[in-house]
């Protein structure tokens, strides 16, 4: 079983694409310029502020709004390890497994962690936070298949028989 | 000894009988306009002033007409910090009814004024006989607070036209032909002014074009006589003269030029200077990406009803955009109502509010890397539409529209 | 046992006849929508994915909406990217200033009732008004459909809105939207279908319906179908087939909730500053003063809502130093508004009318705002920092309503 710790960033709920990403900077050449603008209506400090590895822990609806992938990948571009999260919304959802951005959902996690804390994660077990288990279930198996060929255009590829 | 046009205007704003070029004399100002290209830099230079008062409030005609609709949150609060100030004190202000100048123009320029604005192409409203120039915001400034400023009474460049433009020629290649002929300081310091049996086969619209460009060869001011055509459209807009002055005919002048109507011909002025004039048939055959019928210069109903007649029935190329923007709200319900603006969405163009557009460059309808863009725009400077690797054509609107249509370079004669 | 309308269409699509909510599925996609914003990522993904030509050409339309005219000067890329991958890949499915994608997906007839159709926009939901099944999704999973011609998709719960009797006069399609938006919250319908009928909803035009189905998604929802009908096929200009009748939500068909209104207890209502869900009875607000007003977008950009406005704005003036900016769905709507007038009845009372395309709703240009501004919008987000600063205000209401706040120069609620 994969596990990892990280340092936890906290937002509150319906943390939308506009704000992780927004439209004026979408038609940047590439992700890695569009970085420091990444949650910048919200709170404009925060790109600079994540660290590899780090952890956001947010509440219900996280990646409400437009269908703009740059907003799964400017995450992963910050170095976010993973997002855990009440619930997310569906494009959102899509688009991080195509990328590869592991998303955990849990309903209680955001109640308890503080922002700053470290917290351990046992991908598709539990999470661990101040010394109590939270537990998460697993992808369903046609969403680990596209994880597991390490997101969609990999996939893809080994299909046309590139890889 | 006699007086110019300039001159004597210069004259009754310095309160004084006569001036001579080369003087300088402290003047009341009629008119100051400005717009939100600079103004939000004014306003903060009178907050700075020890005890900011505005001489006289009713000379004040603020407009919003550069970045409109507004592209970012810094043009907002520009546009906001202009707003607010006008609104606080008074002054009279338009917000997105079109360029400064053709507003000016219906609305508010009458003959004899001396007028400033905070914007170059200010030397437009010599059309109708008043001296326009443009100045600074420091200049802006002073005017503003004590109504007042100082002035170097320029010498004058005359222009004897005679004849008539050809079918297919317009006021706009006749003036990029005379920048072509003087050059881009050619008139620097100086008045321009037209007179001459040809004035009466050219409209106001074609007048305005004239003296519009006239700052690209460097020009303070530009000047024509207020005849019938100008009077008419005067009193058409609802407006009486101040004064109505011509040059005497022992008046002195720099120099005087002869010009043909009728030996005019399509002119284009290449990348990167107005001066920079050629045959427009010398550049057919130049692949663009973008054409552009409007702003002050050439966004005027006739321009448009010349567009509209070429493009009639036809499609824009399919790789070009080709925008079409009114210069004013006036004039877009004109054009509205003579069926031009369904003619050019028919044909596929892009037709925007009405603002200064890609004439301006900071604006919606920029272009890119590498792109060319022919236009009726008053500047081809490099960067000046957008990227700073592009490319601009300055043409006629019937030289813009038959290229829009072809996607290259061409004449209206070709299409 | 009896089906949703979705199980209907994902039956038809797939031959599958016992699929049903909660079943994995592959469908046959029969068309795509990919716009100027993310044609670029699209093109490259395509091909780093091995692909070397499209499932169908003639499938996939590209639409230029967000960037025109283009603001700033990265934005022709966009264009050329767009152009090359079409031209490479033998696409003809192009619209380079036509209008917003979601209008012209239905309005050129790219969409019929039944169909399955993904877009790379979240408003992909829209054509729900004619009974299609239409999603949004990232770029990454258009490229994978540019090759495959399909795509994987989890079969929708359904939550049915049954919505009978009369609407009040000054409450539109928006306001219903709005109002179950409020009931549902933002996440209320995440992952499910929503389901209309009733009455009220059988006497809705197209437009009407594409209002609710295109903001269906600030419920979270997958997509939002309405039955065709007579008007549905009017509309898309074709005859209805059994099949397409039978999109019928059945009575014994399985509804994981829902939902009854009475037409007549609705009333005018705003999203509130700053989720879309925070929704309030206009009549609350009150006074508040505003600083714009926006009335356009795939929400609320078409004919009809023009026609609403202009009916409130006839012989009346936006208020002093307030902005009305509209811009119109596509380039056929323009044209039927100045074909009747309605144009010439907001450009009158100073709006300002700009090009066909997403305009402020995508926040890129078309009239940002600034620090302390407001603003009431006729499209579907009021995110922070959508049209701006994060100090942004944005109300979202009905055409009649901002209408009437234009006018006021604060909010009021519509006769």
């Amino acid at each position: 079983m994969e596990q990892f710790s990280g340092r936890v960033w906290l937002l509150g709920d319906d943390i939308d694409t506009d704000i992780i990403i927004p439209t004026e900077y979408l038609a940047l050449k590439t992700v890695e310029d569009m970085k420091p603008f990444a949650f910048s209506p919200l709170r404009p400090e925060l790109a600079g502020q994540i660290k590899e590895g780090d952890i956001i822990v947010a509440g219900k609806n996280f990646g409400c709004g437009s269908s703009r992938e740059q907003a799964p990948e400017v995450i992963k571009a910050l170095g976010i390890r993973c997002v855990i999260a009440k619930s997310y919304a569906r494009i959102f959802f899509r688009n991080s497994i195509n990328n590869g951005l592991l998303l955990i959902e849990n309903p209680d996690l955001h109640d308890a962690v503080t922002e700053g804390e470290t917290i351990e994660v046992a991908v598709g077990d539990h999470i661990t936070c101040k010394g109590k288990d939270y537990p998460i279930s697993t992808l369903p198996q046609n969403l680990l298949d596209i994880i597991n060929a390490g997101g969609l255009v990999k996939a893809m590829r080994r299909r046309n028989g590139l890889d | 000894m006699g007086m110019t046009i300039a001159e004597k205007i210069i004259a009754r704003a310095a309160g004084v009988d006569c001036v001579k070029p080369g003087d300088i004399h402290t003047v009341e100002v009629d008119r100051l306009m400005s717009n939100d290209g600079t103004t939000h830099l004014t306003i903060d230079m009178y907050n700075k002033l020890k005890n900011p008062h505005i001489a006289d409030v009713n000379k004040l005609v603020w407009i919003v007409d550069h970045n409109v609709p507004s592209d970012s949150p810094k043009t907002a609060a520009s546009q906001k910090k202009m707003r607010d100030f006008a609104r606080a004190n008074g002054i009279t202000f338009y917000e997105g009814k079109g360029v400064c100048h053709q507003i000016m123009m219906e609305n508010h320029v009458c003959p004899g004024e001396l007028i400033f604005g905070a914007d170059s192409h200010t030397c437009a409203y010599g059309a109708l006989g008043a001296f326009g120039t443009g100045v600074g915001c420091t200049d802006y400034l002073y005017a503003m607070v004590t109504g007042h400023s100082w002035l170097l009474v320029p010498e004058t460049l005359r222009f004897n036209l005679t004849g008539k433009l050809k079918e297919g020629v317009y006021a706009r290649d006749l003036i990029l032909t005379i920048i072509g002929r003087i050059g881009a300081n050619g008139a620097n310091y100086k008045a321009m002014e037209f007179v001459g049996e040809g004035m009466k086969t050219l409209t106001m619209s074609d007048r305005i074009s004239i003296c519009n460009l006239c700052v690209e060869a460097g020009a303070k001011t530009a000047l024509m006589e207020v005849d019938d055509i100008a009077m008419d459209y005067l009193k058409a807009h609802g407006r009486e003269p101040k004064a109505c002055f011509k040059s005497d005919d022992d008046a002195v002048f720099a120099q005087t030029y002869d010009i043909d109507l009728g030996s005019i011909e399509p002119i284009v002025a290449k990348p990167h200077f107005v001066d920079s004039v050629v045959p427009a048939k010398e550049c057919a055959g130049v692949k663009i990406d973008e054409a552009f019928l409007g702003s002050c210069n050439n966004g005027r109903l006739e321009d448009l009803r010349v567009g509209a007649e070429i493009i009639k029935g036809k499609k824009v190329a399919p790789h070009v955009r080709f925008l079409v923007v009114p210069a004013s709200n006036t004039v877009y319900q004109q054009a509205m109502e003579e069926g031009l603006i369904d003619i050019f969405m028919e044909a596929g163009a892009i037709v925007m509010n009405a603002n200064c557009s890609v004439c301006w460059g900071s604006c919606q309808g920029v272009i890119g890397k590498g792109e060319t863009l022919i236009s009726t725009g008053t500047r081809n400077f490099k960067g000046r539409a957008g990227h700073k690797d592009s490319f601009v054509y300055l043409g006629s609107a019937a030289t813009v529209t038959a290229s829009a249509i072809k996607g290259e370079i061409t004449t209206a004669d070709e299409i | 046992m009896g089906a949703t309308v979705i199980e209907k269409i994902i039956r038809r699509n797939t031959g599958n006849e016992a699929a049903k909510a909660g079943d994995i599925v592959t469908v046959n996609v029969d068309r795509v929508m990919i716009h100027d914003i993310f044609i670029p990522f699209v093109a490259d993904k395509f091909e780093e994915m091995g692909f070397t030509k499209l499932w169908d050409p003639d499938k996939v339309v590209l639409i230029y909406d967000h960037l025109v005219p283009a603001s700033q000067v990265d934005d022709t890329r966009h264009f050329r990217r767009g152009d090359e991958f079409a031209a490479r890949y033998g696409m003809t499915h192009v619209h380079r200033s036509d209008g917003i994608c979601h209008q012209l997906m239905t309005e050129a007839g790219y969409v019929k009732p039944g169909n399955v159709v993904f877009g790379t926009d979240s408003h992909t939901t829209t054509y729900g008004c004619v009974g299609a099944f239409s999603s949004g999704i990232g770029y990454t999973e258009m490229a994978s459909i540019l090759g495959t011609g399909e795509l994987w998709i989890k079969v929708p719960e359904t939550i049915r809105v049954n919505i009978n009797g009369t609407l009040p006069s000054n409450v539109t399609s928006k306001d219903i939207i709005l109002r179950l938006i409020g009931d549902l919250g933002a996440d209320g319908a995440t992952y499910k279908a929503l389901e209309f009928a009733g009455d009220t909803i059988e006497n809705m035009s197209v437009a009407g319906r594409m209002t609710m189905s295109n903001m269906a998604i600030e419920a979270g929802a997958k997509c939002a179908l309405f039955t065709p009908d007579e008007k549905t096929a009017e509309y898309c200009e074709i005859q209805l087939t059994d099949a397409e009748r039978s999109l019928v939500g059945d009575e014994d068909a399985v509804y994981c909730r829902v939902m009854n209104y009475k037409a007549e207890d609705f009333v005018p209502v705003m999203a509130c500053p700053s989720q879309v869900d925070n929704i309030k009875p206009t009549s609350e607000l009150e006074g508040t003063e505003i600083d714009q007003v926006f009335i356009g977008s795939c929400t609320n950009g078409r004919l009809e809502d023009l026609e609403k406005a202009a009916a409130v704005l006839k012989g009346k003036k936006v208020a002093p130093f307030v902005k009305l900016i509209v811009t119109p769905a596509s380039r056929k709507i323009y044209r039927q508004a100045l074909a009747n007038g309605t144009l010439k009845i907001l450009s009158e009372a100073g709006a300002m009318i700009t090009h066909p395309g997403c305009g402020l709703c995508c926040g890129r240009a078309g009239g940002i705002l600034t620090d302390g501004e407001r603003v009431v919008a006729t499209n579907n987000r009021n995110f922070l920092g959508r049209m701006g600063t994060s100090k942004v205000e944005i109300y979202l209401a009905s055409p009649v309503t901002a209408a009437a706040c234009a006018a006021a120069g604060r909010i009021v609620t519509p006769e």
